[in-house]
């Protein structure tokens, strides 16, 4: 066998790799919206479960899950992003900034479902909250909190340095240089970890069944109890309910995480990026 | 040294330089004329950038960095606890080696500095910017598109935007570390036109490799070099014209004849 051939095997184990990743992934996706889309339509959105989710819509899971969902980021979001600053800007790689950053990877090693014992001991019971949006909320943004740390911390590292010279060189102190300077060239970045937070807690059954609950109608605040698109599919497909509802909410669910990657991603070009291109 | 000391803008005062434990400088006393381009020559790594950045503290910046002796603005001492690095670097301004322009608008990468000391009327920031550009003889060329990426420009244009963005800050000194080394000829002319134009104002030092550039340019040349010790010393400091002429030391001719270095 000469080297010729040794090429050609291996670009062929490679293309058959990538393709059955994508052959899966397809797979799952045409098979999820073609059960699922034929559900769609009016009714499915804009009516409450009815019977158990047997038949009427998913309104009130939609709106818990943007409630729980936005809620979660926008308590994780300024924590995360401080705390990835203060990593990144403010500490030497002394001993704090390793206790900190050994913390924030064993939280990422977590399982959800621990997350979610956490929740309802903590948020649920002690502190008295219940099954409630703000509980679901509480758990989810100690969950996605490493991810927002590293993705920020990366983004903000990447910053070349020489913009922080040229910045204290026009006689800025720290906290300019920090908030002019490098958030604005991080920011793309950090967007990118927050989408990704999103999608995660789009996407979570675990710790959000256990802290939320699974309560059927319209959150009227966030602390009612509520139950999200991805408990509610989980529910009905798991008790024997509704394959056909379950299938209805997946496609759903699907669409909704598609719909915000892409609003984010126009954001992100449209604003944030704005200085650097074209 | 052969500057009457009146006319100093800067002085440097037995300064010693050190990273951590590693001797940088050693020694280095001279005056730097108001008004003037000094220009600071000498091999690689003799520490000419870190002399440089002795004169906005910018050295300040690196761990372990420390400074022995002492530096002079204006007869006052730079390196003294009272000292406010902040306004230092407001009088002291710094433009890079590589331009190194914000991804933001030509706008706002000039009024990045002064809105930085409460400049925040419109009319005031449209001014600083027709009068930074028009220093670097930019305002023509990009008038109409002061809203486009900094970017965008050549890398010339790019860099004349730093020496405007440096300018926008009204300062008095101005420090350039290299800052034609990525540039290609024209553009370099181009720099080294406006460099003249501005010591009209300024008082401008440079750090440079081009002894070419050193002897167009400068009116006092500092060589800098490394002792036995692997240390950076000012091997001499006299007037640009009588240094290429007739170097004292017999490292420098040695140096700017192309001999080391």
């Amino acid at each position: 066998m000469n080297s010729r051939d040794h090429e050609r095997i291996a670009k062929a184990l490679i293309w058959t790799a990538a393709l059955f990743v994508l052959a899966v992934l397809a797979f799952i996706l045409i098979y999820i919206l073609a059960r699922g889309l034929p559900r769609l339509d009016w009714e499915f959105l804009t009516e409450i479960p009815r019977n158990m989710g047997r038949s009427g819509g998913v309104s009130s899971t939609i709106v818990g899950t943007l409630m729980v969902t936005s809620l979660a980021v926008a308590i994780a979001v300024p924590f995360g992003i401080g705390t990835a600053f203060y990593l990144a800007e403010y500490t030497r790689g002394g001993y704090i900034t390793r206790i900190i950053r050994f913390c924030a990877e064993s939280l990422a090693g977590i399982p959800s479902i621990v997350y979610g014992l956490f929740g309802f001991i903590f948020f649920v019971i002690f502190l008295g909250l219940g099954w409630s949006v703000i509980s679901g909320a509480l758990t989810l943004s100690v969950m996605i909190l490493p991810t927002l740390i590293r993705t920020s911390e990366e983004a903000i590292r990447a910053v070349p340095n020489i913009y922080r010279e040229v910045s204290y060189s026009l006689s800025a102190t720290k906290w300019q240089t920090i908030i002019k300077v490098v958030f604005p060239s991080a920011l793309p970045g950090i967007a990118n970890g927050i989408i990704l937070s999103v999608g995660r807690c789009i996407a979570e059954t675990a710790a959000v069944i256990l802290t939320a609950g699974s309560a059927l109608r319209m959150p009227s605040s966030v602390f009612s109890p509520t139950r999200t698109m991805a408990v509610h599919f989980y529910i009905l497909a798991m008790e024997g309910i509704s394959m056909e509802n379950a299938f209805g909410t997946a496609a759903l669910l699907i669409i909704l995480i598609f719909l915000i990657n892409v609003v984010a991603n126009t954001f992100v070009n449209r604003f944030v990026a704005k200085g650097v291109k074209r | 040294m052969s500057v009457p000391s009146q006319n100093a803008k800067l002085k440097a005062k037995s300064a010693h330089l050190y990273y951590g434990a590693y001797h940088a400088l050693k020694d280095v006393t001279f005056d730097i004329p108001k008004r003037a381009i000094t220009a600071i020559i000498g091999p690689s790594g003799c520490g000419k950038s870190s002399l440089l950045r002795m004169f906005n503290r910018m050295n300040d910046l690196i761990p372990g960095a420390r400074v022995e002796g002492d530096i002079l603005l204006n007869g006052e001492s730079i390196y003294q606890k009272s000292m406010d690095v902040v306004s230092l670097r407001k009088k002291v301004g710094m433009v890079f080696q590589k331009p190194n322009v914000f991804p933001m608008s030509i706008y706002d990468n000039i009024t990045i500095g002064p809105k930085r000391y409460g400049i925040k009327g419109r009319a005031e920031l449209d001014e600083i910017v027709e009068r930074s550009l028009s220093q670097v003889t930019m305002w023509n060329e990009v008038k109409d598109e002061l809203k486009k990426p900094g970017l965008l420009l050549s890398a010339g244009a790019q860099q004349r935007l730093c020496i405007a963005r440096a300018l926008a800050v009204e300062p008095d000194v101005i420090l350039m570390d290299e800052s034609c080394s990525a540039l290609d000829p024209e553009s370099t002319m181009k720099i080294e036109e406006l460099m003249l134009e501005l010591t009209g104002k300024y008082t401008i030092i440079i750090v440079t490799h081009n002894m070419e550039q050193a002897r167009r340019v400068s009116d006092m040349s500092a060589f800098m070099m490394i002792d036995h010790d692997k240390v950076g010393i000012l091997a001499e400091y006299s007037p640009t014209v009588e240094m290429f002429s007739n170097p004292k030391d017999q490292r420098t001719e040695d140096y700017i004849t192309g001999r080391f270095g």
